[in-house]
């Protein structure tokens, strides 16, 4: 095998091991080969498909072939694995599109066998399976699924593949277009939402479900009476007409309105989709190959990989922070402020942590308005199930408010949300510290000011530091870390083993304006708005960016944001730093004249709202979407060259990791610095690309 | 005849393939042997509604590890038991299966319990027996037992030495007869309804399924047998081939008042007449059956000539015949273990006691001309257990 022999000599592949073993059934069904799929690791480390484990499967259905009186062979995999798909690990290796041509010709070739036996084939999906090892099993005749198993689906579009060892030929000729797009495509969109087991059996994808605790051996029950005929296995009724079209068209208007263009995968996985309805399973076959191969060489899929790396590895051990054994311990937790961020965060740091949160404000009316609101969000929670009645009782008691600081008096760790202004916040600190030990870290969860400034007044300015959450608090899972320059180890090592306890990724940053979410974003979108301001028109300015695929448009990000809150941040960096960050005196009137809704919604692509569009004074300069996209990115890559060289974080993988988790950036861009790198802006304004060739890119 | 102040009776007994030791189950936990016998019994009896249990007793020898952790609660929660159905561990060396169901049975019988879940395991490749022991020095230092009590298979050679008429030769001949009367069995069918097909997995090799016993050795020869070595004593006459080996499996079985049993339908196998527990020289446990048997006999108000039906645990051969010895019956009744023993099958100490149950309730049910059988076992530390069951598909005329 010529595939197997020249890939693997290229990289260090953790063989899956396909051990076949022969079963003679109780009661007479015959004899089954249980084919086991087991890279000889723990769960940790997830069954893969790279040539060799292809190469084992292959041997071992030539294996379970060879046993005298086969009756059906089933699959499974090692405790709480099925298989996580194929080992891309290798994909960067990858240099001629002969060599990603013969992976995907080899998985369709030993997986496909399984569909083509002279026997039935089984499924026992006992645990994880996603990508191929969701394939595999759909190749199988039948599929019994674990109601244990976590995450399944068909996650390729999500790092910028698709499913294509059989997956979108045999989904939809399974469960249909529809919901075989839900899967392939709208399910790897939504922050790679998985399936639940139950799930895999109302989409028809599995034909039964079975407990945990005995699956293997229900599973071959179940398998005896299949082949019994005293189990019937219906299946879905597929309608292949127009219906079929409809589904395809309405899933290709949303990837339009979602991407415009911007990805390549989720629109090459829609027309193998579409594809499936008439295609030969050796053309659909045969056209997967073509897509996968074409995919492997984009740079979308390299900066999808690249992100994924990001998000999985380097947002879980963030880069120069100190050792943890530094952090002290975190028993009592105080909040400065009880408004809707304080007690957002009241309420995370109680169901995270599970240690006492006291929320101080300066009246008694709106300590309880902040605590009621905490108690509210775990009322509502327990409503749905998430916590029994214990749960949320022990939850409630942990939140209580207090007007006095004095109610800090045994936190060990204090953080503030109040008015974000350094006065006020230097005086919050002053006070705190008066009451709290001399070893409890002050943190303020400011996006703009300075942590330094905010600790230069107090006798232990090591104990502070940055802690910047982003709204809403409970859902976006960044937190920037700012170290000011008096900041301690200790210090250090207890804010981030806090926000690892608080389940954010956490990034390390130097105490600079804004940081580097907001810092860029507010940047970006300055750019975009002096275009505006210039004259250019709002549908041209709001669209310029679309070719990039960002979750939303500029001025969809501004009103998300809220005008008075961009405007104060862009003040706060126009101060920092003039040259760069204007203030736009169009975003100053629409915030002093009060008036909230930037945008009418009320057509199908967002408009300015009249009410705004008097307000503003536009220039007769007018540039292109091309021009706007342009400055954008420009200022972009000026930034991060910048905030770089500035020592803001220690590597551009930073920047990405944050604009990934804060900003929702997408993967295919690699957050920004290999997009930027791609498009060849980084070297044309900084004279440098911020990736060497290959690291995200092809 | 005297009877318990409620009917009793077993509805179901089922139980894993025995496996030997560092084999089939090598790579498989205790616990997860239990489960899986509890989560099929609630299977085969599908009327039972689980809440309806009052109590599960799970024993077990070496109460540590997966064998740990109140086995018997544990077990029922990782079962899948409702949370509302309480557990306990039990421990009476190899008559612990034998005990949960007799004290299960007296809780029925006092009216404590409708319906419980008996159940026995032994792991001995995981929990080789003795493991952790730590037997008090007192023990020596005042001579309460004989050294040698500590070691099953001495006392086996004592048990020798006490029946001098019981030869090597007669023990290999039962140990024969154990092998064929299992393989007979095995060819006509009447084993493996009782058998609890188990996953097992191998990392070298996979998953597989256990259906069978791991045990028997069906081309067993009684020159074979003489020709192995004596273990425990310099021309003994105890071998590896006429005693019960080392051995992993889990057993259970479903107990209830039989009026619960009427009201749910379920047809019963056994009906608990009497039983009892004695004790003897630690050094001659294998004799405890004959005390206890005569004291179950005495409670029962019957006589040896009532019981139709034995199974007597093969921990050694030498201890089957001194029972068949002391009520002068032949070595090769076929009213004895008719489908071989724990000779054969093997002897997952603790879990054993459910199994001599479920072969019972195969005789009763092949020979309604029964009324009583017995299933008794010998017992480390010197003892003997012993219950009288009667046959519910009697068909005779009822004394």
């Amino acid at each position: 095998m010529s595939a197997t022999d020249t890939t693997q000599a290229e990289f260090s592949e953790v063989i899956t091991h396909a051990h076949c073993r022969a079963i003679d059934m109780p009661g007479g069904t015959g004899r089954v080969a249980l084919i086991t799929l087991d890279n000889g690791f723990d769960h940790t480390k997830p069954n893969t498909f790279g040539p060799g484990g292809l190469a084992s499967l292959d041997a071992a259905i030539d294996a379970a072939l060879a046993e005298p009186g086969l009756v059906a062979v089933a699959l499974t995999g090692k405790p709480f694995i099925f298989a996580v798909g194929a080992d891309l690990t290798g994909v960067p290796q990858l240099t001629t599109r002969d060599e990603a041509l013969q992976i995907g010709r080899l998985g369709h070739r030993v997986f496909r066998r399984l569909g083509e036996l002279p026997v039935p084939t089984f499924a026992f999906i006992n645990g994880a399976a996603m990508g191929g090892g969701l394939e595999i099993a759909l190749h199988c005749t039948y599929r019994t699924v674990s109601s244990g198993a976590a995450a399944i689906s068909l996650p390729e579009c999500f790092l910028g593949l698709i499913p294509g060892w059989g997956g979108t030929y045999l989904l939809p000729n399974l469960i249909g277009p529809a919901d075989a797009i839900k899967v392939i495509i709208d399910n790897p969109a939504s922050q790679n939402r998985q399936l639940k087991p139950r799930d895999l059996v109302s989409l028809g994808i599995a034909d039964t479900i079975l407990e945990p605790a005995d699956f293997i051996e229900e599973s071959l029950r179940w398998t005896a009476g299949v082949l019994a005929g005293d189990i019937d296995v219906p299946r879905r009724e597929i309608d292949r007409g127009d219906t079929w079209e409809a589904a395809v068209a309405g899933a290709r208007a949303g990837l339009d309105a979602r991407l415009h263009g911007a990805a390549p995968a989720p629109y090459r996985a829609l027309d193998l989709i579409a594809l499936a309805r008439t295609a030969t399973r050796d053309e659909a076959f045969a056209a997967e190959d073509d897509a996968l191969t074409d995919l492997t060489f984009s740079n979308e899929l390299r900066a999808g990989l690249y992100s994924f790396d990001l998000v999985q590895k380097r947002a879980k051990r963030p880069v120069g922070v100190p050792d943890k054994s530094l952090a002290r311990p975190v028993t009592s937790v105080g909040i400065v402020g009880a408004g809707l961020m304080a007690s957002q965060l009241a309420l995370l740091f109680a169901q995270r942590l599970e240690v006492p949160i006291v929320m101080t404000d300066l009246d008694q009316a709106r300590v309880d308005k902040g605590v009621a609101y905490a108690h509210g969000e775990i009322d509502k929670q327990q409503a749905k199930g998430r916590y029994n009645p214990d749960k949320a009782n022990r939850l409630k008691a942990l939140i209580s408010g207090s007007t006095e600081k004095q109610a800090f008096a045994k936190a060990d760790f204090v953080i503030e949300a109040v008015f974000e202004n350094l006065a006020v916040k230097q005086q919050v600190f002053a006070e705190v510290e008066a009451v709290v030990s001399e070893t409890c870290v002050l943190a303020t969860n400011t996006s703009s000011l300075s942590v330094t400034a905010m600790a230069s007044g107090l006798a232990h300015p090591e104990r502070v530091v940055g802690f910047h959450f982003f709204n809403p608090v409970a859902v976006m899972p960044l937190l920037e870390i700012a170290r000011a320059e008096r900041t301690d180890d200790s210090t250090l090592a207890t804010a981030f083993a806090v926000g690892k306890s608080l389940k954010k990724s956490c990034v390390l940053v130097k105490d600079a304006p804004a940081f580097v979410v907001n810092r860029l974003l507010t940047r970006f979108l300055g750019e975009v708005t002096a275009a505006m301001d210039e004259g250019t028109p709002f549908e041209v300015a709001d669209h310029a960016l679309d070719p990039l695929g960002l979750p939303m448009s500029p001025f969809t990000l501004l009103q998300l944001v809220g005008p008075a809150v961009a405007l104060h941040v862009s003040e706060t960096m126009n101060e920092a730093f003039p040259d760069r960050f204007g203030v736009s005196s169009n975003q100053r009137r629409i915030v002093e004249s009060g008036a909230t809704e930037l945008l009418d919604w009320s057509t199908d692509s967002p408009r300015i709202a009249p009410a705004i569009e008097s307000l503003l004074e536009l220039g007769d300069s007018p540039s292109t979407g091309e021009q706007v996209r342009q400055r954008a990115l420009d200022a972009l890559a000026q930034e991060v060259r910048l905030m770089l060289d500035e020592g803001v974080v220690a590597e551009p993988q930073d920047i990405d990791l944050c604009m990934l988790l804060g900003a929702g950036w997408p993967f295919h861009l690699g957050g920004i610095t290999p997009y930027l790198d791609r498009t060849g802006t980084s070297e044309r304004v900084t004279g440098a690309r911020f990736h060497a060739p290959g690291v995200a890119s092809v | 005849m005297a009877r318990p102040p409620r009917d009793i009776v077993l509805v179901d007994a089922v139980r894993t393939p025995f496996g030997k030791s560092g084999g089939m189950y090598a790579e498989t936990r205790a616990d997860d042997l239990v489960v899986r016998v509890i989560r099929e019994l609630l299977r085969r009896n599908p009327q039972l509604p689980p809440e309806r249990i009052d109590e599960v007793a799970v024993a077990a020898t070496t109460q540590i590890g997966d064998q740990g952790l109140t086995l018997g609660r544990a077990a029922g929660l990782l079962a899948g038991l409702p949370q509302s159905v309480p557990g306990y561990s039990i421990d009476r060396m190899c008559a612990g299966a034998l005990t949960a169901v007799t004290t299960l049975s007296a809780g029925i019988g006092v009216g404590a319990y409708d319906v419980a879940l008996a159940a026995g395991v032994e792991h001995m490749g995981r929990h080789p027996m003795g493991e952790g022991m730590d037997p008090n020095p007192r023990f020596l230092s005042e001579r309460l037992i004989d050294p040698e009590a500590l070691f099953m298979g001495k006392t086996a050679e004592n048990l020798h030495d006490r029946f001098p008429s019981i030869t090597k030769d007669r023990a290999d001949a039962y140990a024969l007869s154990s092998q064929e009367r299992t393989a007979k069995a095995y060819a006509n069918g009447l084993i493996q309804p009782d058998l609890v097909p188990m996953a097992v997995r191998s990392a070298e090799l996979g998953w597989g399924l256990a259906t069978v016993d791991e045990a028997p050795r069906p081309g067993t020869s009684l020159e074979g047998l003489g020709s192995l070595k004596t273990p425990f004593r310099p021309q003994g006459r105890v071998t590896a081939g006429n005693s019960s080996g080392i051995n992993d499996g889990a057993t259970g079985a479903l107990l209830m008042a039989g009026e619960v049993a009427d009201e749910l339908g379920i047809a019963p196998k056994l009906r608990l007449v009497s039983y009892a527990f004695a004790g003897v020289e630690p050094e001659v446990m294998g004799f405890g059956p004959v005390p206890s048997t005569e004291k179950a006999l005495a409670k029962a108000g019957l006589t040896i000539n009532d019981i139709g039906a034995f199974e007597i645990n093969e921990a050694f051969a030498v201890q089957v015949l001194a029972f068949l010895e002391h009520y002068g019956i032949a070595d090769d009744d076929s009213r004895v273990n008719p489908f071989g023993g724990a000779i054969a099958v093997g002897h997952p100490l603790a879990s054993s006691g459910i199994r001599l149950m479920a072969y019972l309730a195969r005789a009763f049910e092949l020979n309604p001309q029964v009324q009583y059988g017995i299933t008794t076992m010998c017992i480390g530390l010197g003892m003997g257990g012993t219950v009288i069951w009667e046959n519910p598909n009697f068909e005779g005329v009822t004394r």
